[in-house]
């Protein structure tokens, strides 16, 4: 099973790595993209054949080590 | 005083700061491997600076999460003075045991050189030896130093004196120009600016030794 887990600031946190993504999009001439996020794209090979279990674990991996949550939020696709 | 400086992979300033450490304590301090679980009893921990695991993931992430910090947050947690400098500031977080978190500075460029930091707090057992309000020059070094904390959080560590240390302008993009923070205890200090490297004149300039000068006298 394989777990997809994307990493993405919380609302209000500033993110300079967003911003300068956003204005070097603009100085290429892309307009209206109106704000850019960076954020961090996680995928681990499972070995669980439960879902439920799986997602628990991933959860728990996730709070424990893959986001910070005083700055980040996370979520979690299983397929 | 005993005291022990814990060495992760990527460390770069665990010497520099086991050298201060010695200078003004008069004591080797002892250097422990990320991968020990225990160590003997002592008076201070240190975390130095450096970029463990190469900054993999976020700066201290996989540190904080080592078999050593289990007895280092045990201690700290135990009233253990506790001071993370730098990457090791970014441990301490990561660890919970300091609040917020320290991002890519704001500019996205990383930021090497002196810089003026007022005292904000002379009451701690860090800062007994500064005066209050005193201005001093400390080095910085880092790319992430950008410290974030929620607004509620950011009030309480103000009211309650945990902001130690301040820059005089902003460097990172640090709220409320933050340099440095305790623990509600204060009795763990998390800091960007790097003390270590300002004990001997012969370096530049001796601002530093008085943190550590700091803790020997709170210790007795």
């Amino acid at each position: 099973m394989k777990a997809r887990i994307h990493v993405t600031l919380k609302n209000g946190v500033l993110d300079p790595q967003g911003k300068a993504i956003e204005h070097s999009l603009a100085n290429l001439g892309f307009m209206g993209v109106e704000a850019a996020r960076q954020g961090k794209y996680i995928e681990l090979d499972l070995a669980h054949s439960n879902r439920d279990t799986a997602m628990a674990d991933v959860e728990a991996m996730c709070k424990k080590l893959i986001a910070n949550t005083v700055i980040e939020n996370y979520t979690i696709e299983l397929e | 005083m005993k005291s022990a400086v814990i060495v992760f992979p990527g460390s770069n300033c665990d010497r520099d700061m086991a050298v201060a450490i010695e200078q003004v304590t008069g004591s080797k301090p002892l250097m422990v491997w990320h991968q020990e679980h225990d160590f003997p009893s002592v008076d201070f921990i240190a975390l130095p600076g450096g970029f463990s695991y190469g900054d993999y993931l976020r700066c201290g992430a996989i540190s904080a999460r080592s078999h050593v910090m289990d007895a280092v947050v045990k201690r700290a947690e135990a009233g253990v003075p506790t001071l993370g400098v730098c990457n090791g500031f970014q441990i301490l977080t990561e660890a919970g045991l300091l609040r917020g978190a320290l991002m890519r500075n704001a500019q996205l460029k990383f930021v090497c050189r002196d810089v003026t930091l007022k005292v904000e707090n002379a009451d701690t057992s860090f800062t007994n030896s500064y005066n209050a309000d005193q201005e001093i020059t400390i080095p910085v070094a880092h790319h992430d130093g950008n410290y974030f904390v929620d607004d509620e959080t950011l009030a309480r560590l103000e009211g309650d004196g945990q902001v130690v240390f301040r820059y005089s302008e902003n460097i990172n993009g640090s709220r409320n120009n933050i340099a440095g923070v305790t623990n509600a205890k204060g009795n763990i200090l998390g800091m960007m600016p790097h003390p270590e490297r300002l004990v001997d004149p012969a370096l530049g300039g001796k601002d530093g030794r008085a943190l550590f000068e700091s803790v020997l006298a709170s210790i007795g």
